[in-house]
């Protein structure tokens, strides 16, 4: 498996970025293309481990040092077949996962670990490009009617799931269109949307509705999906967004991420969004409250949409550069993370805590008031810290705190669990038998592998249900 | 099948303690004249040759109680003829009447009652009583276990029947005691524990008891008196394993003395009670059936075998027929043995297998004597003729002192030859004229010719199955394939015809706990040979193997007919389709086979399992009523409804099924199946009496599923070398056991079951040990259903074609494994932050196998005690530490910074790390990098006597818990300079640890290398390390007794450097039960109170060592665990030099990396340490003593709702022997090694002198037999003072006269000179470290030196340095593993230089077979004077042979001119003499490698042999003077 020695022959690589200056004039994917001899070379680091540390970094257990191996001796279409093994979509998280697996790695107790996460969109890439990845639909089938609620990872991972154990799968989506949070919430600089047209384009193929503008709860009624599917799977996200309750929140130019990001998705397919509805960053001073990754994405739209400054504030102390020593290997390390939008331009400032924001007249915002704070869990204000920055635009990327209450969940009755999550049993049943939850909706929000990862069991869970046979290994 | 339980003497089966496994060895000899003439003098002779042999013996708990001790003699009529008139009657004329020793109950009534039904028996079978005789015994003789057990002791005299002849007198005489016994054996009949015959003969009587040699003349007056005469005594001194009163295992049987063991004896026993329906004999006529069981139920294996041999000698074979039939020499490969000769033992071989293990043994009818010696030849067997005609045979030389000018002849048996006195002819028969004698009998190659069947020889078959590719995956779903069978197994055969190797032990749950679909196989674990007898090497030693089989119908083996041999011989079991085909069409001769269909309905479950089992059954006796002989199982056809009968099942049902009908022999059974694919699957079905397999699905996914295989293999290659490699791991597997022979494994069910239910194996694997009980048929069955299952849904492209396995890597989805990344990442963070709380996770992870049930003390809960104590109150941890020890992981095989970080960090706490097998660096002697414990394993790498005396204690390492009953190989890659010097060996050189101790064949010899150990240094303690299998208590015992400090018993799942996939997952069993057991069994022999108990076996946490304490061990080993804490993130990779975290490599890139602490390894050890407090807390234990032993404080976990571990049962682990409470259960004593009547001390004493101030010294002594292991203490003291370089050279010199005993001169040390007059035992030279030893025969002797036999087998083994001159022959394996020792002889035995690393050898004469297997260093020179040398060479060894010339024509020159200036070897004079004539004779052995490496270091090389050269001349010694 993978060379003896490569781990000892080649240094790590990855695909390289382009130019700031050059990526941030259009809409297309930052990254470079890799050629597939490096691809070979990278997957003879791999060192094929008795114990894979990097199984246990990825939720989707992908069978990693399998394609490694493959991928270093060319065999690409098994590769894509252990791929796809454990994991429906790898163009998408060969894209957007920050790669837990990358930090388990053992090669990286003392080295940089094996670049897996570009083997893995490799792999994918290839055989999309080859030919390989054809539609499975199933043999036999079932009879059995499920409805899934949500297109996004989860909802997709576990529709395909069903349609090819045989079972009859229409997906509701509230939005125009198909794909959740990998449509309108990732920006299409980290990944382009015609990825999920291809992978709908198999779904269909394998025998999967799709059902948009179809918002279950409001004009899809819960009693008729009741009625007309045997089963229910519930993919709806964490979409409820974290407040900022201070004062002057109710001022103009202060929006969710979520509000800002989907829109210029939209704009990117070719939709146009009413002037009176745009939140764009063009020419303006955005602030951006939250460090995370989504805080990341709209720092990179608003400077593709030519914002004249943006500032990035977060809570949190400024992580070491370095893995902090509380979280060794393999734990998902506490590090100061670049993403590719930080690299792009922008200021960002670590402990910060906003007191509230000033607007003029109109009532737009002008102006936000903040203060320095210490560590958690704490967060105490340090006087004499506070200092006050002209803004035009706020975008608030403090994450989210469950699924959408009332509609769909009211309407099903359904128990939460303590964190205000759709609450199920070990097989991913809620309160209501015959309808399972799963994803963000269920765990609250979390990374893609995780998505499809919660799709994947749920989609055996339903099908075990209602074949009622015992589970198969 | 009897299951032969029942052993008179022995306690009961109880807890994990079972009599079956009872072990012996010892020591064996005779005395006879060869002419006939019968004296007084030839018993007191035997006598004193046994007291000479008490050293091979053992004594139990009771100091005057032996375990065993008898002589055979003929009648001795004169005196029973005085005796019997004094008592009333008279005797008729000798030849005419027989003489019964009987062991009889001691109460009247009961012994009476005996009597009365031999009488009875004698009447019915026409003989008549003459009357009976109180055997006068003097009771004080013997101690007081054996008096309390003694039996009533009378001799019953018989007259023959009116006409009959001698022959049929002792044949009725035969009728009787057969039928007593069965009688008895069937009866209730009170006291029968005691009854016992030990003969009934009218040539032969048995004087034996649960004696000391010593005791037997005492005992027994009457050998004492001048009246009792015999021409031939054959005496036998015992050693078992056990302290129990056992009066009936004593030897010598009937026929026979055994030193050895039959590692095949429950396959032998079962066949021949399963040939007894074909039996006929016109001798006999309807009283053969009278004999059965011809086995007795209850006897050892000596025992049964000479029940075997009586059968057929008495059935008219003569005895050396027998014998040659029985133990046959290896014939298969030895293209240079005589046509006809080959043919006789091919005949043989189709009548029946042989009964194979290590055995030396005597035998004797009453006219003649003779002995004879396995195909391995591992036992000892020494003689000497006089000039008077007498002839002395023993494990030893010496043990008859005769006058040096008075002997004819000294010589030694070797392997598979026999040696017979035919006192009637008055002369001794060689080995040659005998079996000529016995080929000569009849034209047995005509027979072959004409009625034996090969596969060749059949019609090619029409057609044979094609590969299916269509269903090919669905199968291998069914059938249990997984990814990475495909991948870790089936490839690498594939490619290189080698099983795959691994490393770092097993931690996946047992098959009885695996929430996993199992294959059956996965139940057994494989027993392998440990101590009482040796593993064979079976790539060095590959002469001695054999796949060949011969297959069809049995006949009646008491006849000879050409049709015996009408038999279908196999070169291996492994059918391809097309050869499957042919025998399916078979029409040759008796042949026809059937296929019977092996499936059953998935649908019914168990109930339909067991449906088709019995429908399976039926259909086979129909058709063997049918006349058909070859039955072929098949699984081909398996559809959505029917699923395969696992293959092993299908097999063992059938088998059973047959055997109890009693149709067993007439067919072969024959395996088709998908299933077998790995070598454990085909050693278990030939183990269970398959006669061959066709794995058509494996062959089938070798030649069309390769696809994404990471290398693709021509489909012809693969499929060859998959059943090459298949075949390379059955011999691999056989030679484990230390069985050489494919036929004899059959049947031979060397395996126990782990997990499977009583009921469940009684039925159709009758009698494997299966302890804990387990599944039955309803959980087998669904196993297969859910696999079956699996196979048949639908399933989509870009799944996984089958289940990911994770059985060798880690898996998600695959199967558990204890470490995985949560467990090592926890452990990890919590020693390098010193966090409890962390560490409290990680073991929480292990202990709460709540989930994920995994192994047997995961099933096992510590009771909580009422009266609980405060933590304070508890032994502080500092001093439990002491507790733990670092396993044995060499340096080499781990790097340079790994272990002396292991080492640090047990100095640290006081505890104990161990150098592991490849010796330890000089430097560390002497500070904190030192390993306390020093191990001696096989390759004996870097075991010099200063080696031995820096230790703390000296391990000796039987086998390894990751590969018992395997060696070892370090590749010369791998062998750098550091690591060579430690070595004592070759930069560059490949270093083989063969799989046997080559000086410990048996009980007895390990108990001789204690002695050694303890010679060179008294001080440290002496371990015996095993690994776990069923009966290693017994064996444990056995190690008590010869006089071990401590066992440690190791577990199955134990880490490993390199080894055999196969080997890591089969081998062994849990330290759980082999503890229990250990503990048991030493307990119930009274042994416990003497010896120390340790375990190992991935020990991970606190709660395991408390589980272990309990069980019975006062010191834990820790390896895996251990490295882990320093770094190790088990990837498997130690075997492949990169190791990426720098533990498992000599990689200095690789080892940079290194960032382990001792701290983190100090850390682990007090986190144990501190848990192991709670528990005692908890349980109210102050003292950690307290605990060792207290089964009672553990409960079995409630495990109702686990669908198998449901049906576990773990009292036999809990079991609590009931004993006196006076009956130790820990150490309490310390060992007497009786070192006290080592003969060194006088040495000691002479050498005062020498040793304080190196003023030479001179001495000259007299030397016996009883003197062993004489220089190794006085080594040890040099050693002591002066290290490694000793004193200088020739400073202490001592001259012996005599038979020295063995080990003479072991780890002699630099400037010692022991110069022998006379002759040597085994061992001799054993770890040479830099001293002189001389051997020639007494001046006054008239044989010629070269021809006559001098020293014993295993010379030099493991020898680092100094110099040998031996004026005469050696014994099997000279020179074995020498590492530097330059020697001279005069001729040798076979596997001479065996494993040989460096050093010089000159043999001046003719050399055995299989010279240099396995060497890979040094230089042999042989003179070839008679043009032999060549075939004598081991097939497989890796040397260039060379004419002698420049520089090696001169050392050769210089080293026997020393030879004939030390020994006045007449021989080398005569080289010398002839130089011009000789030198070209002279062939230079010279290992490939070694000249690679040497030629590397010309320069080097050149230096060193002129230094050599140089030091030679100067250092001449002057002749040894005359010595009184």
């Amino acid at each position: 498996m993978g060379k003896l020695t490569g781990f000892l022959e080649y240094p790590r690589e990855v695909a390289s970025r382009r130019q700031p200056q050059e990526r941030i004039r259009d809409w297309f994917e930052i990254y470079q293309p890799f050629p597939a001899e490096k691809v070979k070379t990278q997957g003879a680091r791999c060192m094929d481990c008795g114990v894979p540390f990097c199984h246990n970094g990825c939720p989707l257990t992908n069978l990693i040092p399998d394609w490694n191996d493959m991928a270093f001796r060319g065999q690409w279409r098994e590769a894509v077949r252990q791929l796809h093994a454990t994991n429906n979509f790898p163009e998408f998280t060969g894209r957007v996962c920050p790669a837990p697996c990358e930090a388990a790695c053992v090669l990286g107790i003392n080295e940089p670990p094996v670049s897996i996460k570009l083997i893995e969109k490799s792999i994918v890439d290839h055989a999309f490009e080859e030919g390989y990845i054809r539609p499975e639909p199933p043999a036999v089938r079932t009879g059995k009617r499920v409805a899934v609620i949500g297109s996004g990872p989860a909802g997709l991972a576990a529709a395909q799931q069903l349609a090819r154990a045989g079972h009859d799968v229409t997906v509701f989506e509230k939005n125009d269109r198909i794909g959740g949070l990998l449509r309108y919430g990732i920006p299409s600089f980290k990944m382009e949307k015609h990825l999920i047209d291809r992978r709908l384009e198999q779904m269909r193929a394998e025998g999967v509705k799709f059902r948009t503008d179809a918002h279950v709860g409001k004009n899809v009624a819960v009693a008729d999906l009741r009625k007309e599917f045997h089963a229910l799977l519930l993919a709806g996200g964490s979409e409820q967004p974290r407040n900022l309750n201070v004062p002057g929140r109710e001022l103009r130019g202060i929006h969710f991420a979520m509000e800002f990001l989907p829109q210029q998705n939209r704009r990117n397919e070719g939709d146009t969004v009413p002037p009176e509805d745009a939140i764009l960053a063009t020419g303006k001073r955005v602030i951006i409250i939250g460090g995370g990754d989504t805080g990341a994405d709209c720092l990179g739209t608003s400077h593709r949409q030519g914002a004249l400054s943006v500032d990035q504030f977060e809570l949190l102390p400024q992580p070491p550069v370095e893995r902090a020593p509380s979280t060794p290997w393999p734990l998902w390390p506490m590090q100061l993370r670049v993403e590719s939008s930080h690299e792009e331009g922008g200021r960002r400032k670590w402990a910060v805590s906003t007191l509230k924001f000033g607007g003029d007249a109109r009532g737009n915002v002008r102006e936000l008031y903040a203060i320095e704070v210490g560590p958690p869990p704490r967060f105490e204000p340090l006087a004499g810290t506070e200092f006050t920055l002209e803004c035009d635009l706020v975008l608030l990327a403090m994450g989210f705190t469950g699924p959408v209450k009332g509609g769909m969940i009211d309407h099903l009755g359904l128990e939460l669990d303590p964190r205000g999550n759709v609450q199920t049993d070990d097989n991913y049943m809620t309160s209501v038998p015959g309808v399972f939850a799963a994803g963000d909706m269920r765990r609250g929000q979390s990374l893609v592998v995780w998505a499809i990862a919660e799709g994947r069991k749920a989609a055996a869970s339903v099908s075990q249900y209602l074949l009622c046979e015992p589970r198969v290994p | 099948m009897p299951d032969t339980t029942f052993r008179p003497g022995l306690p009961d089966a109880q807890g994990l303690y079972h009599p079956r496994n009872e072990r012996d060895a010892c020591g064996i000899g005779f005395v006879a004249n060869i002419k006939g003439q019968k004296s007084h003098d030839i018993i007191v002779k035997g006598i004193q040759v046994l007291l000479n042999l008490t050293h091979r013996g053992a004594c139990g708990c009771d100091p005057e109680t032996g375990d065993g001790a008898g002589v055979v003699i003929q009648i001795p009529h004169k005196y029973f003829a005085r005796e019997c008139a004094r008592l009333g009657f008279t005797l008729p004329a000798p030849g005419e009447y027989g003489v019964g020793m009987t062991f009889l109950p001691v109460e009247p009534p009961a012994r009476r009652t005996a009597e009365g039904l031999i009488e009875r028996l004698l009447a019915e079978e026409g003989l008549s009583l003459l009357g009976w005789r109180d055997t006068p015994i003097e009771g004080s003789a013997i101690g007081r276990v054996a008096r309390a057990s003694q039996p009533y002791i009378q001799q019953v005299f018989v007259s023959r029947g009116r006409g009959m002849s001698e022959d049929q007198l002792e044949r009725k005489l035969y009728v009787v005691r057969k039928r007593a016994e069965a009688e008895v054996a069937a009866g209730d009949m009170p006291g029968k524990s005691f009854f016992y015959i030990p003969s009934l003969s009218a040539r032969t009587i048995v004087y034996k008891g649960l004696l000391l040699a010593p005791q037997i003349g005492h005992f027994y007056p009457e050998l004492s008196d001048p009246d009792v005469l015999s021409a031939l005594c054959l005496v036998h001194q015992r050693f078992s394993t056990n302290t129990f009163p056992t009066w009936q295992l004593a030897h010598p049987f009937r026929y026979i003395a055994h030193n050895g063991e039959i590692n095949t004896l429950r396959g032998n026993v079962n066949w021949m009670h399963a040939r007894e329906s074909v039996l006929r004999s016109p001798l006999f006529g309807d009283d053969l059936k009278k004999l059965f069981p011809v086995i007795e139920p209850g006897g050892s294996d000596s025992a049964a075998f000479d029940n075997a041999l009586e059968l057929l000698v008495m059935a008219g074979r003569d005895i050396t027929h027998a014998m040659a039939m029985l133990i046959p020499e290896a014939w298969a490969k030895d293209e240079g043995m005589d046509p006809q000769k080959r043919a006789f033992y091919e005949y043989h071989a189709s009548l029946m297998e042989p009964w194979d293990g290590p055995a030396a043994i005597a035998f004797t009818d009453g006219r003649s004597i003779g002995a004879t010696l396995d195909r391995n030849g591992l036992r000892p067997a020494r003689y000497m003729v006089t000039h008077d005609d007498l002839i002395i045979m023993a494990s030893e030389s010496g043990v008859l002192p005769v006058k040096p000018e008075d002997v004819k002849f000294k010589g030694r048996l070797q392997p598979g030859k026999m040696l017979l006195v035919d006192t009637a002819q008055g002369r001794i028969v060689s080995d040659e004229e005998l079996k000529a004698r016995l080929y000569g009998r009849n034209p047995y190659q005509l027979w072959l010719k004409e009625h034996q069947v090969t596969l060749e020889s059949l019609a090619e078959p029409p057609r044979e199955h094609p590969a299916d590719y269509d269903t090919l995956l669905e199968r291998q779903r069914a059938f249990g394939y997984t990814d990475e069978d495909l991948r870790m197994i089936l490839a690498p055969m594939a490619q290189k015809g080698e099983e795959p190797t691994g490393s770092m032990g097993a931690d996946t749950p047992l098959a009885c706990l695996s929430d996993k679909p199992q294959p059956l196989f996965h139940y057994f674990k494989q027993l392998f040979a440990q101590v009482t007898n040796p593993p064979i090497d079976p790539i060095r030693e590959e002469l001695v193997m054999s796949l060949t089989s011969y297959i069809g119908t049995e006949r009646n083996i008491l006849a000879e007919t050409p049709m015996h041999c009408h038999t279908l011989k196999l070169q291996h079991p492994i059918l391809t389709n097309r050869d499957l085909e042919k025998l399916r069409r078979v029409s040759q001769g008796d042949f026809l086979a059937a296929t019977l269909p092996m499936l059953f309905a998935t649908e019914e479950g168990g109930r339909g399992l067991e449906r088709a089992l019995d429908q399976l059954c039926r259909r086979a006796s129909l058709a063997i009523k049918s006349g058909y002989s070859l039955l072929i199982l098949s699984d081909r056809g398996l559809d959505t409804d029917y699923a395969p009968i696992p293959s092993l099942l299908a097999l063992t049902a059938v088998h059973n099924h047959l055997v109890r009908e009693g149709t067993r022999t007439q067919v072969a059974l024959i395996i088709e199946s998908g299933e077998p694919r790995e070598v454990m699957h085909f050693a278990l079905l030939i183990g269970y009496g398959a006669s061959a397999v066709n794995p058509y699905l494996a062959l089938e996914t070798l030649q069309v599923g390769q696809e994404g295989w990471p290398v693709r293999v021509e489909p012809e290659t693969a499929v060859a070398n998959f059943i090459k490699a298949i075949n390379k791991g059955l011999l691999k597997t056989f030679s484990k056991m230390g069985i050489s022979t494919l036929q004899s494994y059959r049947g031979a069910q060397v395996f126990e079951a782990i997990g499977l239910s009583r009921k469940l194996v009684d039925k159709y694997f009758t009698g494997t040990v299966s302890r804990i009980e387990g599944v039955g048929l309803d959980v087998l069955a669904e196993e297969v259903v859910r696999k079956h299952r699996f196979a048949y849904r639908a399933r989509g492209e870009s799944e996984t074609e089958l289940s990911v396995g994770g059985n060798y890597h880690y898996r998600a989805g695959g199967e558990y494994h204890l470490l995985n990344p949560q467990t090592i990442s926890k452990l990890q963070h919590a020693v390098r932050q010193e966090s409890a709380k962390t560490f409290q996770e990680y073991t929480d992870l292990i202990d709460l196998q709540n989930r994920q049930l995994t192994t047997l003390r995961g099933m096992l809960e510590i009771r909580q005690s009422d009266e609980p104590i405060p933590l304070e109150e508890v032994e502080p941890a500092a001093s439990i530490v002491k507790r733990f020890a670092t396993g044995a992981m060499s340096f080499g095989s781990i790097s340079k910074e790994a272990h002396e970080t292991l080492a640090i960090a047990m100095n640290r706490i006081g505890g104990k790390s161990n150098t592991g097998e490849g010796g330890e660096d000089r430097e560390r002697f002497q500070d904190n990098r030192r390993s306390a414990i020093k191990q001696v394993a096989s390759g004996r790498f870097g075991v010099t006597a200063e080696y031995l005396v820096n230790a703390d204690e000296l391990q000796i390492k039987m086998a390894q818990g990751a590969k018992p009953g395997e060696g070892g190989q370090l590749p010369g890659h791998k062998v750098d300079e550091t690591i060579a010097r430690v070595r004592h060996s070759m930069p560059g050189v490949t270093l083989i640890s063969p799989p046997p101790h080559h000086d410990i064949y048996s009980i007895e010899d390990l108990a001789q290398l204690i002695y050694d150990l303890k010679n060179v240094n008294p001080l440290a303690r002496i371990s015996v390390k095993l690994v776990a299998e069923v009966g290693v208590g017994t064996v444990a015992a056995g190690v008590a007794k010869a006089h071990a400090d401590v066992v440690l018993i190791s577990g199955d799942s134990g880490g490993t450097g390199a080894s055999p996939l196969s080997s890591i997952r089969h081998g062994g069993i849990p330290w759980e039960l082999g503890l229990a057991e250990t503990h048991q069994v030493l307990v119930l022999n009274d042994l416990r109170g003497r010896i120390r108990v340790q375990t190992d076996g991935k020990l991970q946490t606190g709660r395991d060592v408390v589980i272990a304490a309990l069980l019975g061990a006062e010191e834990f080993g820790f390896a895996t665990m251990p490295l882990v804490a320093m770094g190790c993130v088990m990837m498997r990779k130690c075997h492949l030099n990169t190791c990426p975290v720098g533990i498992a490599t000599q990689d200095p890139v690789l080892r940079a990396r290194f960032q382990g602490k001792p701290e983190h390894v100090v850390n682990y050890f007090f986190f144990l340490a501190e848990q192991v407090r709670g528990y005692m807390a908890q349980m109210g234990f102050r003292t950690f003593d307290e605990m060792i032993g207290r089964v009672d404080m553990l409960e079995p976990r409630d495990a109702a709702d686990h669908w198998k571990a449901k049906g576990l049962d773990y009292s036999a682990i809990l079991f609590r022997p009931q004993v006196s409470s006076r009956i130790a259960r820990r150490c309490v004593d310390a060992q007497d090694h009786g070192l006290n009547q080592a003969l060194d001390y006088k040495l000691i004493d002479h050498a005062a002198e020498a040793l304080e101030n190196r003023t030479p010294i001179q001495i000259k002594l007299p030397i016996r037999n009883v003197h062993r292991t004489v220089g190794a203490m006085l080594s040890g003291e040099i050693a002591r003072r002066y290290g490694a370089a000793g004193l200088p050279d020739d400073t202490i010199r001592f001259q012996f006269n005599g038979s020295a005993g063995q080990s003479f001169g072991a780890f002699l040390a630099g400037g010692v000179t022991l110069e022998l007059e006379g002759d040597a035992n085994d061992y001799v030279g054993k770890g040479l470290s830099g001293g002189r030893l001389i051997v020639y025969p007494p001046r006054n002797s008239t044989f010629l030196p070269e021809e006559n036999i001098v020293i014993g087998n295993v010379a030099l083994y493991g020898a680092t340095s100094g110099e040998a001159f031996f004026n005469g022959c050696a014994g099997e394996r000279f020179a074995v593993r020498n590492s530097g020792a330059t020697a001279v002889v005069e001729g040798l035995g076979d596997h001479g230089c065996e494993y040989m690393t460096n050093g010089t050898v000159v043999v001046l004469g003719a050399c055995g077979r299989n010279f240099a297997a396995g060497m890979s260093g040094g230089i042999a020179y042989v003179l070839d004077d008679r043009g032999a040398f060549r075939a004598h060479l081991s097939t497989g060894a890796a040397v260039d042979l060379e004419q002698v010339a420049g520089d090696d024509a001169a050392l050769v020159r210089s080293l026997v001119e020393r030879h004939v200036e030390v020994t006045a070897s007449p021989r080398g004079k005569w080289v010398l003499e002839n130089w011009e004539e000789m030198l070209p004779r002279f062939v230079k052995v010279f290992p490939r490698e070694y000249r690679r490496v040497l030629e590397a270091r010309q320069a080097a090389a050149a230096a060193a042999r002129s230094a050599t050269l140089s030091r030679l001349a100067a250092e001449r010694v002057p002749v040894a003077q005359e010595v009184a």
